[in-house]
């Protein structure tokens, strides 16, 4: 038997961050006590009318331009119907035969550096599901509990070509559309909350071929590892099945975190007979072209866009713009401090380094790291005017972290402030010298090792507050002065 | 075309309803009555026609991204057949 390969499809579902739902008034904050972000509409009450929220197709045609989709003249909505107690209305108004846009990609980075260009077959409006409970403490074993808060929360349902052909390109696009969609300001990406999430349609085939083969669904990865370990335990299991000439079986399959394994629903739960049809009480949406331009004037400067201007406006490496630009916040913090910092390197550098690590060990936001980006720009002067030098200014950093303090004042307080004082610098300089007779007349004797130490001593000396350049151009002088004939 | 007793029972699955056997013939006697009454538009020519997907004539009809009251707790579970805590109560779907 030949070779096969894995071919996965990915639908992708974001939360709108609206302030509102997609088709009423009711807020869409997340973790809001159960049942009271609720009205007549979310609950299909009989009278009630949705009314479509002009933001949420405000930002279906950002993600529209920015994945290249042609967005529709018209689009509508359609009734898609199934029974369950976390939709009240008996059907969720989603978009069917007129979607909002279709035929966009995405180009992905692979981690060998390759790009591939992934097609996206659809992107449509609907709306979210309430949440049902069945394993919470409180729920007994006879029923379901259930939250109606989530119900018309707005979504974008973003379904890819069969394109991707194993869990890393699958995790590499979804990182991707995370940047994009946090970029955008549209979505925050969070996939344990839920405003991201992620089903994939998985099959395998002969290499070279170009039929596709049964698929399988597999849903409830929430979260970003959980997407990578699904697909190659469902690629696994398809392999091992067609290996043995066994065929696969159109299911769909739950993923298992904690044990690790993808298992098949209940038939019951999966019989796709969704029954669509217009929804009679939505006019359709129609977008001129003035309309597009109006929203492309407006789209933000993406990722790629930022990368090179980093390069080509501050002049850094390809590799800091990139590391700099991976997540919005960081780059708007960047941007943010070198409106104070002078020097864009040193800049780059601290963010990279002190900033993210910071961040990391805090598992924080960066919006509420207590150093603000223009206390940054004031510490990172200090140190490009010489005040500080850089083991100083890294513990004068963690008191920022620690207190929110401006860096001059926490300098003050502690006496961090470096030396630059020529006179202060050469007695201390001529203090060390005189203690190490030594080590001076090897140095004049040509060890110029020696140098090195001695420039630890002063450093000691003055308790690491002397500034290295000044107290070298010192310390060469002052030798020189002491150098025998 | 014609409805098979099937199809009734399929329909009633997705409608999670149940019906005696009379029940499903008298409906799928009702569902041939109004596929057949539909059927008259196949007779006429709508070739030049564009397909609608809807009667009313307005579009775009949308409203502005702010919040609104919503409803109280104790109104939002007035009518629920069984409620515990400040959820909806419903018998057992998965498990």
């Amino acid at each position: 038997m030949g070779a096969f390969e894995p071919v996965i499809g990915l639908e992708v579902h974001i939360h709108l961050s609206t302030e509102s739902k997609i088709f009423c008034g009711c807020s869409t904050r997340f973790g809001a006590p159960a049942n009271t972000q609720v009205c007549p509409v979310c609950l299909g009450l009989p009278g009630s009318l949705p009314v479509l929220n002009r933001r949420a197709v405000t930002f279906a045609a950002r993600l529209a331009l920015a994945t290249h989709s042609v967005i529709r003249p018209v689009s509508t909505f359609a009734r898609k119907n199934y029974f369950y107690p976390d939709l009240p209305k008996g059907y969720q108004i989603s978009q069917f035969e007129e979607p909002f846009c279709e035929k966009g990609y995405l180009d992905i980075k692979l981690k060998n550096g390759a790009k591939k260009r992934v097609r996206i077959h659809r992107i449509h409006l609907e709306e979210d599901a309430g949440k049902s409970m069945h394993a919470e403490s409180y729920v007994s074993g006879d029923e379901t509990l259930v939250d109606i808060n989530r119900c018309g929360v707005p979504l974008l349902e973003i379904v890819s070509e069969p394109d991707l052909s194993s869990a890393e390109e699958a995790y590499a696009y979804l990182a991707q559309i995370r940047q994009i969609v946090r970029y955008l300001d549209i979505c925050d990406g969070n996939m344990e909350e839920g405003s991201l999430r992620c089903d994939a349609n998985i099959s395998v085939r002969p290499v070279g071929s170009t039929a596709l083969g049964i698929k399988t669904e597999v849903k409830n990865m929430n979260s970003f590892q959980n997407v990578q370990d699904a697909i190659d335990f469902e690629i696994r299991r398809q392999l091992r099945l067609t290996e043995q000439g066994q065929a696969v079986e159109q299911i769909t399959l739950l993923w298992d975190a904690h044990r690790g394994v993808a298992e098949p629903m209940r038939s019951k739960e999966y019989s796709h007979d969704y029954r669509y049809f217009p929804e009679p009480d939505l006019p359709p949406i129609q977008i001129s072209e003035a309309w597009i331009a109006e929203i492309a004037r407006e789209m933000p400067e993406m990722a790629d866009e930022k990368t090179r201007r980093y390069v080509e406006e501050y002049q850094l490496p390809l590799y800091d713009a990139q590391v700099l630009t991976e997540d919005r916040e960081i780059a708007v913090y960047f941007e943010e401090t070198i409106r104070t910092a002078k020097d864009k390197k040193l800049a780059s550098n601290w963010i990279m380094g002190e900033v993210m690590r910071a961040l990391k060990e805090k598992k924080g936001r960066l919006a509420d790291l207590p150093v603000t980006p223009d206390r940054l720009g004031e510490l990172l002067n200090l140190i490009s005017q010489n005040v500080l030098n850089q083991t100083t200014a890294k513990k004068v950093f963690d008191r920022m972290l620690k207190t929110g303090i401006a860096a001059g004042q926490i300098m003050k307080e502690q006496g961090l402030e470096q030396i630059s004082d020529q006179s202060e610098l050469e007695s201390l300089v001529q203090a060390v010298l005189a203690e190490r007779p030594k080590e001076v007349a090897a140095f004049h004797q040509g060890n110029t090792k020696v140098f090195g130490f001695l420039v630890g001593e002063v450093m000691k000396a003055s308790s690491g507050k002397a500034n290295p350049k000044i107290t070298q151009e010192a310390l060469r002088r002052l030798l020189q002065a002491r150098q025998p004939d | 075309m014609s409805v098979p007793l099937e199809e009734v029972d399929r329909i009633a699955g997705l409608a999670k309803l149940q019906f005696s056997a009379d029940e499903k013939s008298k409906f799928a006697a009702q569902f041939n009555q109004i596929i057949q009454y539909i059927e008259k538009l196949a007779e006429l020519d709508l070739t030049q026609v564009e397909p609608m997907s809807q009667v009313g004539v307005g579009i775009n009809v949308f409203r502005d991204d702010c919040v609104q009251p919503s409803l109280t707790v104790e109104q939002v579970l007035a009518n629920a057949p069984a409620r515990k805590l400040d959820f909806f109560s419903v018998p057992k779907v998965i498990g």
